[in-house]
C-alpha cells in the first residue's frame, strides 16, 4: 500500500482525534453540568403542604418505583387536644405518639378528617441526602455513596443487595428493589438537576411546598429562606447532616 | 561459612510469595471497575450511569413551547404556581411490552449467578410527536377534588369545599375553568 505524505498529513490528526473519543469513552450525558459547582438540598414548607399525594404519584412515574414501595411519601399527623394539654403524660409515655397515617404513601390523597380537634399537618418524607450518612457508610462494597454535588446515590449494578444501609437510614427512606433485588432510594432525580430540571416531585407539587435547593448557589433563594424562617431537619440528634430542610416542623414528627 | 547456605527454600518461598503479588495486581487490575476511585470508594461512572435515566416530567418550559395560549391564560389566574404535569401527568411514556432480547449462551449462564435487570422498554415523547402519547382529559370530579376537598387536615388559607354540596353533583368545570378557576375568568356564572 502507497501512501503519500500528503495523505499522512490529513491521517495521522483524524486519527489523533478518533483516538481522543476512543480515550473519552461514553461521551458525558450533562456536558455543562459541574459537580463541584453544586450542593443539593430540598426545602419542604410544611404549611403549604396539602397532602395531594402529586408528589408520590410523580415519583412513581418518573423513577420506575414498583407499587408499594415508595421513594417518597406523606405523612399525616394528628396531635389531639388531650396530647396538647396533658404534656407531662406524654413526655413519660412514649408510646402515647400522635397519630401518623400514610395510606399507600399518601399516594391517592389522605381520608377527610372530620375531627376538628386537636392539629393537624402533613409531613412529606424523602431521603435526606445527609452530608454524613450513615447508610454509605455501612456499605461493605462502596455501591453506595455521596456523590461531589451532595446527593446519596445507589450504584444498582455494584450493589449485592445485603440491605445494610436500608437499616442503617434512621429515615426510613431506602427498600429493596423487588425485581432488581438491590437498594433503591430517591436520588433527588440525579437525571434532572444535571439537567437543569427540578426534581419530579417538585414539578408536580401544586403549592409549591417542595422546592430544590442549590447550597452552593449564592443565588438560589433557600439562603434567604434559611435567614428568615424556624427551620428544623429530621432526627438532628442523629447528627447524620440531613440536607432536607423542613420549615415549621412540629416537635411530635419523629 | 555463608548466611545463605541451606537457604535456597527460602528464595523460593520469597519468590512464590512475588508470584502471589503480582498474579494479585493482575486479577485486581481486571476485577476492580476502571473508576473505581475516582472520587472516594465508589465506581465514578455511576453517576454518569444514574444521570442516564429518561426524564418523564419534561417541565412546564416545554409544555409552553407549544401551548403558549394556554400558559398565558393560566399565568393570569390562581393556577398560575401549579405546573401543566401536575394536572396532566407526565406526557412521557413507555411502551407496555417491551421487546425481549434473546439471551446468548453467556449471558444465560451469568444470569444463573446475577439475574439481569428487566429491560426497559422504549420511551414515546408527546413534545416530539404530539400522536404518540394523548394526554387524557384528566376528570375533574377526581382532580379537582384530591386538592380541593374540604378537611381539617389541610392548612386554614387553602380554599377548600365540600364538592357534594358545593355544586350540587354538577362538574367542577361547569364554572371553574381548570386554567384560570376564578368565577370571573369566564367560566359560567
Amino acid at each position: 500500500m502507497n501512501i503519500s505524505r500528503r495523505q499522512i498529513m490529513v491521517l495521522l490528526p483524524a486519527a489523533a482525534i478518533a483516538w481522543k473519543y476512543v480515550l473519552a469513552g461514553t461521551p458525558e450525558e450533562s456536558p455543562n453540568y459541574k459537580m463541584s459547582e453544586h450542593w443539593w438540598s430540598m426545602l419542604i414548607d410544611i404549611p403549604k403542604c396539602i397532602g395531594c399525594g402529586n408528589c408520590v404519584r410523580a415519583c412513581q412515574t418518573e423513577n420506575d418505583v414498583p407499587d408499594g414501595y415508595f421513594r417518597t411519601w406523606v405523612e399525616r399527623y394528628h396531635v389531639s387536644d388531650w396530647k396538647m394539654t396533658n404534656p407531662e403524660v406524654v413526655m413519660n409515655n412514649p408510646m402515647i405518639a400522635p397519630e401518623v397515617i400514610s395510606p399507600d404513601g399518601g399516594k391517592e390523597g389522605f381520608p377527610v378528617a372530620t375531627d376538628e380537634s386537636g392539629k393537624y399537618f402533613f409531613v412529606p418524607k424523602l431521603c435526606n441526602h445527609c452530608a454524613d450518612s450513615p447508610c454509605t457508610q455501612v456499605c461493605p462494597v462502596g455501591a453506595t455513596f455521596i456523590s461531589p454535588d451532595g446527593v446519596v446515590l445507589v450504584d444498582q449494578k455494584y450493589c449485592l443487595g445485603c440491605a445494610y444501609c436500608v437499616q442503617a437510614c434512621p429515615y426510613g427512606c431506602r427498600y429493596i428493589h423487588p425485581e432488581k433485588k438491590v437498594a433503591d432510594k430517591c436520588t433527588l432525580c440525579y437525571h434532572r438537576i444535571t439537567k437543569g430540571l427540578t426534581t419530579a416531585c417538585c414539578e408536580a407539587c401544586p403549592t409549591g411546598a417542595r422546592q430544590l435547593a442549590d447550597l452552593k448557589d449564592p443565588k438560589d433563594p433557600i439562603h434567604e429562606f434559611l435567614k428568615t424562617h424556624s427551620v428544623q431537619v429530621l432526627k438532628p440528634q442523629m447528627a447524620t447532616g440531613a440536607k432536607v430542610y423542613y420549615n415549621d416542623l412540629d416537635g411530635s414528627v419523629r | 561459612m555463608s548466611v545463605f547456605k541451606d537457604a535456597g527454600h527460602l528464595f523460593r518461598f520469597a519468590g512464590l510469595f512475588v508470584l502471589a503479588f503480582l498474579v494479585f495486581l493482575v486479577v485486581r487490575h481486571y476485577v476492580v471497575p476502571k473508576s473505581f476511585g475516582q472520587y472516594g470508594h465508589y465506581r465514578g461512572a455511576a453517576m454518569g450511569e444514574i444521570a442516564a435515566h429518561p426524564v418523564k416530567f419534561v417541565g412546564h418550559d416545554t409544555c409552553e413551547g407549544c401551548h403558549a395560549d394556554v400558559a398565558d391564560v393560566k399565568k393570569a389566574g390562581k393556577h398560575a404556581h401549579v405546573n401543566c404535569e401536575a394536572c396532566h401527568g407526565a406526557l412521557v411514556e413507555r411502551l407496555p411490552n417491551p421487546e425481549q432480547p434473546k439471551p446468548n449462551l453467556y449471558e444465560r449462564m451469568v444470569a444463573l449467578i446475577v439475574p439481569p435487570f428487566p429491560p426497559d422498554s422504549p420511551l414515546l415523547r408527546h413534545a416530539e410527536d404530539p400522536a404518540s402519547v394523548k394526554p387524557v382529559l384528566p376528570d375533574t370530579a377526581v382532580l379537582c377534588a384530591r386538592c380541593h376537598t374540604a378537611s381539617a387536615a389541610k392548612p386554614k388559607g387553602f380554599p377548600q369545599v365540600v364538592p357534594a354540596d358545593h355544586s350540587q353533583g354538577l362538574p367542577c368545570e361547569t364554572c371553574h375553568k381548570p386554567h384560570s378557576p376564578g368565577m370571573d375568568a369566564g367560566g359560567a356564572k
